[in-house]
């Protein structure tokens, strides 16, 4: 094991847990009489509570005991599986994330409310669902006798730990049955051969009992009788759990139809403890494998060129050179190593979206399904992450928004089910999410009688298709005609489109009336280092974004003095409208004799960029331009060059965006 | 907009680093002080405003660099010897940003007195007031503590500048 911290370690475990556990209730939500998905929520649950109960989190290991022996019903089919219950259980089980995240305190209100809750939801299921056995605390004490599984003491487990915690339950007798030692040469001594009796006096709840062997409790022999009984305490019970009465959910359960909470009901936990969730990252081990060897062949060349410090080598300059571009190699390949270690599939990005579905489904009272495509396509970590809230906006939007309730769908023509569609691809330097809605559509004439109402544009004023659409990112902008909880408070979209954007990425929106709304994002694949193209403008390089490079020529000056005040040249029979940067820049200095025209493109859209000079190619690690510089949208950031100047890196949208509005400017003109 | 408030101590003193523009000479707060450099080379930024038109490689960070001499309508001047840069480290908006300073000359970490202290007066002003926040008498001359915040915030722009600027 590495040094990491244990408890760390445990958080990062039970959030893959708890994401099981809410997959397979989804799907439960879907096919609830799956008897595999009952079984793999239960077992989770059960895991969780085992560790949790081991790293020390006993708020967590206790909460979700009790949401144990109640799924349990359910899963030994004395009450069916519901829509309530899964709901419930979905609550409890951010209420579990907000334990684990949390140190616990304070939230017991809110944990007692989903046992009742679930409670109610149990009850509510199967009426058959009596309380086999309602436990009353034993006034005079109980009689114990337990066995510990053979490799309990390798699991960690110390029995004598166990037994002083019983003993401070008060008065207590404990006899230790030997009857199982084997003879000396059988004797394996990490084993745990001795199972003991215990008398305890004392008014204890059985519950605390239990409590106390929570852990082990699954593979254990357990008995615990009333004193009074005095039953002979041999009968092993193999799985304790199935005669654990739910002591704690009958105390607080008044067996009222209880509200079951919203999902929503623990969102304030959550929201005061954000799980940090940027900490670590999973990698495959063919991929450290790979990292391995790099560094392997990385030592192997440091020694070379130490061996050649220190000695005199005849032809010092060729091995010199060679060196140099062994190591110029692995430099790039350690990079590009080590950038597909930051990759992740957006596949846990989607399912975070599924619970999100779900419940606005409810909230809404509408059906939505949710499918997803391109589940494998790779993102950089730190986007992923921030992507996660620009997408729920979207998602929020299209349900809310963009599909219509059942009846207007059927109204409409539509199957009465609203479907949202994600997807994921990946383009070139650029990764592509769409979110698709089958819905209405976007309603042009509301954007634009809003739009003019806030007097963002003029009454009459001329505004293309796209232009409408992208009012809706403008701050303060809602067409929703009600405000509901979900969204139509205006606030939002213009934190997607500043999200995206601090992405460096872009977003295209289109709809059809009727038919839906598409939004596609488009993000560069990582944020950390792409390949440039160096270039210089005057006195000043600069950095193109090599995905976006599509060719370069000559622009001879002949062509440059005949280009003038067009400024469009012939590619491959389409007319490509190009920028001089050296006008751009207003840099003062003369045309070089042999300029260069760098044509780049996003999407179809191709323009052309008049440099003075293409040095080569350059690694660049991108630094982000100051907060100061926040008004120059012409870069995209800035880079380090080896010489430790400064190259600006140029934002290919943006000036493909230029150039458009260049040529549409002399269309315009005729 | 508010003045930045000046965090006298309690015996009424504020240390700061003074250092001249021109014919004047100005004090900052040493506490936003990082660094105080020899000029780099710098990296002009096209569409950039002239206040802050270039930006340095400052220990593998792009900051920018600022000509207060604009702020305060003094003409541009060639490097000398003596010039400087003085990074310091600013609040906008609650994130912190480095930026550096040019300067014609360092002076020294001196302790300003608060009973030396004066609001720039209402008339008479070459500058804008409100890049002013105190002027203080010593027997050198004044020295003049401007108001960073007043001078860059509408750069790094409030909320409603980004909305604006984001919608096409």
């Amino acid at each position: 094991m590495s040094g990491q911290d244990p408890i760390a370690a445990f958080r990062i475990e039970a959030a893959d847990l708890l994401d099981q556990i809410e997959e397979a209730l989804l799907d439960l939500g879907h096919r609830l009489d799956d008897r595999d998905l009952v079984d793999a929520v239960f077992r989770g649950l059960h895991t969780l509570k085992g560790s949790g109960a081991m790293f020390g989190f006993d708020a967590l290991a206790t909460f979700t005991h009790h949401c144990e022996s109640a799924f349990d019903r359910v899963r030994k089919g004395l009450v069916p599986a519901t829509q309530a219950l899964v709901a419930v259980i979905l609550s409890a089980k951010d209420h579990m994330r907000a334990l684990i995240d949390g140190d616990g305190t304070g939230q017991e209100a809110a944990g007692d409310a989903i046992l009742q809750a679930l409670q109610a939801a149990i009850e509510g299921a199967g009426a058959a669902a009596a309380p086999d056995t309602v436990a009353e605390p034993a006034k005079a004490g109980w009689r114990l006798s337990f066995r510990l599984p053979p490799e309990a003491m390798a699991n960690g487990t110390n029995p004598l730990m166990l037994l002083d915690e019983l003993r401070e339950f008060g008065e207590c007798r404990v006899i230790a049955r030997v009857d199982r030692v084997p003879m000396l040469p059988d004797l394996v001594p990490v084993e745990c051969h001795i199972g003991w009796d215990l008398e305890l006096h004392g008014d204890i709840s059985r519950g605390d009992i239990e409590d106390v062997f929570i852990f082990v409790m699954d593979d254990m022999e357990l008995s615990i009788e009333p004193l009074e009984t005095a039953a002979p305490a041999a009968a092993a019970v193999d799985d304790a759990l199935d005669d654990v009465p739910p002591v704690q959910l009958h105390a607080v359960a008044p067996a009222t139809p209880a509200a079951i909470p919203a999902p929503d009901a623990v969102a304030p936990a959550n929201g005061r403890q954000p799980a940090k969730s940027g900490e670590s990252v999973r990698v495959p081990a063919e991929r450290l494998d790979e990292l391995m060897d790099r560094v392997g062949e990385l030592v192997i060349v440091q020694s070379r060129l130490s061996q050649l410090a220190h000695g005199s080598v005849i032809g010092m300059e060729m091995v010199l050179r060679s060196i140099s571009e062994e190591i110029e190699r692995l430099a790039s390949e350690l990079r590009e190593t080590m950038m597909v270690l930051r990759m992740v599939p957006v596949a846990s990005l989607f399912s975070r979206f599924r619970r999100l579905i779900h419940d606005l489904s409810r909230e809404t009272g509408k059906t939505i399904e949710l499918e997803t495509e391109g589940e494998a396509t790779e993102v950089d970590k730190t986007v992923m992450e921030r992507l996660a809230d620009p997408m729920v906006h979207l998602i929020r939007n299209a349900c809310d928004h963009g599909l219509e309730t059942a009846e207007e769908r059927i109204a409409a023509g539509k199957s009465p089910v609203g479907k949202v569609r994600l997807s994921a691809s990946q383009a070139g330097g650029e990764v592509m999410i769409t979110i698709r809605d089958d819905g209405r559509g976007i309603d042009r004439e509301r954007v634009r009688a809003k739009a003019e109402s806030q007097g963002l544009i003029q009454p009459g004023q001329v505004l293309s298709d796209s232009e409408i659409l992208h009012m809706i990112f403008h701050p303060g902008f809602s067409t929703a005609a009600t405000v509901t909880n979900l969204s139509g408070r205006g606030v939002g979209m213009d934190v997607v489109k500043r999200t995206i954007e601090t992405l460096r990425g872009a977003i295209d929106i289109t709809s059809k009336p009727g038919e839906g709304s598409t939004v596609v994002l488009r993000i560069p694949l990582t944020l950390a280092i792409i390949d440039g193209l160096l270039v210089r403008v005057g006195d000043g390089r600069y950095v193109i974004p090599l995905a976006a490079v599509e060719e370069c020529i000559e622009l001879s000056l002949e062509d440059d003095l005949r280009s003038r005040g067009r400024s469009f040249i012939t590619l491959r029979e389409r007319l490509v409208p190009f920028l001089r940067l050296r006008e751009m820049f207003d840099t003062g200095t003369r045309p070089d004799p042999h300029q260069k025209i760098v044509v780049i493109a996003t999407g179809t859209e191709r323009v052309g960029l008049v440099v003075d000079q293409i040095i080569g190619s350059h690694q660049t690690v991108i630094k982000s331009m100051s907060l100061l510089h926040q008004a120059v949208t012409t870069f995209a950031g800035a880079t380090i060059l080896g010489d430790g100047g400064v190259a600006l890196i140029l934002d290919v949208s943006q000036l493909v965006a230029l150039g458009q509005h260049q040529e549409e400017r002399l269309r315009a003109a005729g | 907009m508010e003045k930045s408030m000046i965090h006298w101590d309690a015996t009424g003193g504020l240390e700061v680093l003074t250092f001249d523009l021109g014919s004047e000479t100005f004090a900052l707060e040493a506490v936003l002080v990082r660094e105080i450099l020899d000029l780099l080379p710098e990296t002009a930024v096209p569409g950039a405003l002239a206040l802050v038109g270039s930006v340095v490689n400052f220990r593998g960070k792009i900051i920018p660099i600022a000509d207060l001499r604009l702020a305060f309508g003094m003409p541009a001047a060639e490097a000398t010897v003596d010039s400087r840069i003085v990074v310091i480290e600013m609040d906008a908006h609650g994130e912190p940003i480095q930026l550096g300073i040019r300067t014609d000359k360092v002076h020294e970490v001196a302790t300003l007195r608060e009973a030396d202290a004066e609001a720039p007066p209402a008339v008479g002003m070459r500058w804008r007031r409100d890049y002013v926040r105190e002027l203080v008498r010593r027997e050198e001359g004044v020295i003049v503590l401007p108001d960073l915040t007043a001078i860059f915030n509408p750069l790094t722009g409030g909320d409603d500048a980004a909305g604006r600027a984001s919608v096409h």
